[in-house]
This record gives C-alpha cells, structure tokens and sequence, in this order.
C-alpha cells in the first residue's frame, strides 16, 4: 500500500507512467470508466479548496467510483477535538482511499502512518502539494512535449508557494533545465531549497526582482499568488501582495511558445487580459489535474 | 578551580565551548539526586576551550542526545576511580522526542501524543528537520 505525501516519493520512472496513463485517459475516457467500480475516494479537506477538491472527486466519478466527503473540519469530529491519527483510523473502515487537505503541516503524513487506506497529500498548508505538482508537470509535458532543456520562470510568492518548492524538486530530476527565480526579496525562494534541490542537481538559476528583464528567455512562466493565508502580519501581506501583475503589455517581449502558469486560485497577478492570449495555459492546468489524479488514483488503487 | 574526581560516575569531556548547558537541560540531568558538574570554557590544547560535564552516578545516558549536541564529545565511563569505558559518539540519524519543532504550523504542535521527531538530512552541516513539517532544528 503505498500514500503520496510528496512529490519525491514518486520516482521519475513512476512519474513518467503516471503521465503516459494521464495522456491515454485523455485519449480514450471510456476505457477507464468503469476501473474504480465499487471504490470509494474519501475527501477530507479542512482548509477551503475549489480546484483540487473538485478535481478529486471528478476524477474518482470518472473513473466509475463514488466519493465520500466532509463539507469542513467544522462539520467533522475535529471539531470535537478528534486526532489527525483517530480520524485516519476510522476513515479506513469505510473508504478505498483518502485525500486530505490540511493546515497543519505534516497532517496527512500522520494520516498516512495510521490508515490502512492509501492517503494523498491534498495540500498540508504551506508544506506539500504534490498532486498540484503532478498537473504542474503534465502540463508542461503535454504543452512543450518535454521535460528536459526548459527554462523555467517561477514569479511572486516563493517563499510560502508550496507548489513552486515542489515543481522545483521535480523538475530538477530532468536535465538541461535553467531556473529564474523572480521575486521580492521577502519573498525570495528560501535557502533549504536552494541547497537540497537545486544546488545537488547543478542546474542553473538566476534571482532577480524584475520580471520583463527576464521575460524573453523563459519558456515557461508559472505566476504565483501572495496568499494572505501564510502571512502572521496583514501589513506585510498589503505591501507584498500586488509586487508582480502579468499584463499583455509585460508579455511583448516573451517567446511565442511560451506557456503561462498558475496553481490558482489567482485574484490580480494576472490581468484577465491574458486569458485570451494564446500562451495562457492555467485553466488548461486545472483540467490536466484532474487526468493526473485519476492515474494517481488508479495506481494506487493498484488497478491496471 | 578544583573539582573532585569521581569515583562511579560519567564524564563527558571535549563538549565545544558554549554547549555543556544544553547538552545538561537536554539529558534532564536537573533531575538527578547525585552531584552533577558543569565546567564552562575549560583551557585546552586541542579546543582552545571546552565544556566539561561529570555525573557523579552511574546512570544510562542517551548517545543520540550527546551525538545532537556535539558529536565530537568524548563519553567516560568510570568506575572505582578508573576508566573502564570511552563510548564512541555519533551524530545519529534520528532524534525522537529530544527536541521540539518550534513551527506553529508544524501537526506536532496540536496532534495529541505524537513523537517529536526529527531526520539528520544535511550530515556535513549537522541540519536536523522535523519530519513532518521539514522545518530546521535551531540549535
């Protein structure tokens, strides 16, 4: 029984099948409509999510299962003070498998250490987000058909973007790939992922404040939103929060291939304006989630 | 400044200066009975200074502890006066309920009973991390 608490518990052999069966699904949905018959997904989500919730409990219908769910931790035993540990145990005896989201972080590890159901990571506050990840890198591998020789933008919140510290962990597995970091110095990437992932890997990276500097060389550009959530102090939130805004016009210089990334939710890093632009690909990015968690679901419900 | 030897007891000699204190609070020795003796900034050779640690009781220490706080300690067992042991100390690649994650956000503040646990991931730098939250171990 194996649970996914971070992305580099998967290996680039099994992230490479989980993106080949995400591409065969897309191509051929009926063949997997009815893989999860009589399977049950439980998701347990204690901090708000639209995206990935949904995106879950999609993939699980998709795949001919049914899902179990508790609206908040308002509405669950955690409001009577019930442990990660207890909760787990018990969603056990009546679900196949479990996604949780969780402010705390490290909670669905501890999840994980009492199931007897596989456990995903569904995002353990400013921690973990490896199913985020897994559309991340579908993404770029259905947009770019490659993996390897990009140079990758990460831009806004890189100090508490948990999906930005995963795609890098990720990405640096695959060679050739160049990193730019943009960023206000608060929010500067910070240094343990520097020295456990990128520095190991010897892949380059540049940091710097200013965004249209650095626009033509990127070929892919993954936006980040300043999430009011991370921050002790709302007065450091108000003065970070608008510091990168992408526009058409900061888009003049970027390559025509580029592709335009973001986790969501976004609220101004992005002008809608460039929604219609050909190189936005963050709704796209959500769909994609959604093919990337039915093949981590069927793997981990071992079904072929 | 004059400290009596001791006849069975523990000494942990060579602790780099400025430690000794931690490595007392972290081994709970406030909680023996017995003479226990902090020696701060001894002169030495090898160090320049060094903190000095002697138990006056045989009692069984965490290695692991002392492995945290300085690897480089030196463990002597004694016994009717003479040394009977060294242990050989290491920097050990787990720490369970040593120390504590000091991340607010960290599932080991709330989740009842839950070990304190920590992995060395960085050995040349002595970098400990929570196992949950990954947050680093301040010293």
């Amino acid at each position: 029984m194996r649970s996914i608490i971070d992305i580099l518990d998967l290996s680039v052999e099994e992230l490479d099948e989980l993106v080949a069966k995400a591409q065969d699904i897309m191509a051929n949905p009926k063949k997997y409509a009815h893989k999860c018959e009589g399977k049950k997904l439980a998701t347990m989500f204690y901090e708000p999510s639209t995206r990935t919730r949904l995106s879950f409990e999609a993939a699980m219908y998709e795949l001919g299962g049914n899902v179990l769910s508790v609206a908040s931790a308002a509405s669950s035993s955690a409001a009577k003070g019930e442990s990660v540990a207890d909760t787990a145990r018990m969603i056990s005896c009546y679900a196949d498998i479990l996604a949780m989201r969780h402010p705390k972080e490290g909670a669905p590890l501890v999840a994980s250490m009492n199931a007897t159901i596989p456990v995903v990571n569904a995002g353990d506050g400013g921690h973990n987000h490896p199913t985020q990840t897994l559309a991340d890198l579908l993404t770029i591998h259905c947009e770019k058909g490659r993996f390897t020789d990009l140079t990758i933008g990460l831009c806004g919140d890189l100090k508490f973007g948990r999906t930005v510290h995963s795609l890098i962990a990720a990405m640096c597995r695959y060679s050739g790939v160049k990193f730019v970091l943009i960023a206000p110095e608060e929010l500067k990437l910070p240094g343990y992922v520097k020295t456990q992932h990128i520095l190991p890997s010897g892949h380059e990276f540049v940091e710097t404040t200013d965004l249209e500097s650095v626009m033509p060389q990127l070929d892919v550009l993954y936006m980040t939103r300043v999430q009011k959530e991370r921050f002790f102090n709302e007065e450091d939130y108000l003065r970070l929060k608008d510091s990168y805004i992408l526009t058409p016009d900061k888009l003049k210089t970027a390559k025509q291939d580029l592709i335009i990334m973001h986790p969501l939710p976004r609220v101004n890093e992005i002008s809608v304006a460039v929604d219609q632009d050909p190189r936005a690909c963050y709704f796209k990015q959500a769909l994609y989630g959604k093919f990337m968690r039915e093949a981590l679901i069927l793997k981990l419900l071992e079904v072929d | 400044m004059n400290i009596d030897s001791i006849i069975n007891g523990i000494v942990i000699d060579h602790i780099a200066a400025g430690r000794g204190m931690m490595l007392y609070k972290l081994l709970h020795l406030d909680r023996l009975d017995c003479s226990v003796a902090i020696i701060k900034n001894v002169h030495s050779n090898k160090m320049g200074k060094k903190d000095i640690i002697k138990v006056d009781a045989a009692i069984d220490l965490n290695t692991d502890v002392i492995g945290y706080v300085d690897p480089d300690a030196t463990v002597n067992i004694i016994r009717d006066g003479k040394l009977v042991e060294k242990k050989a100390i290491e920097l050990p690649e787990k720490l369970v309920n040593v120390i504590r994650c000091k991340n607010p956000r960290c599932i080991s503040s709330t989740e009842q009973e839950l070990p304190q646990a920590f992995v060395l991931t960085d050995r040349k730098n002595r970098v400990y991390r929570c196992r949950y939250c990954e947050t680093k171990a301040e010293r």
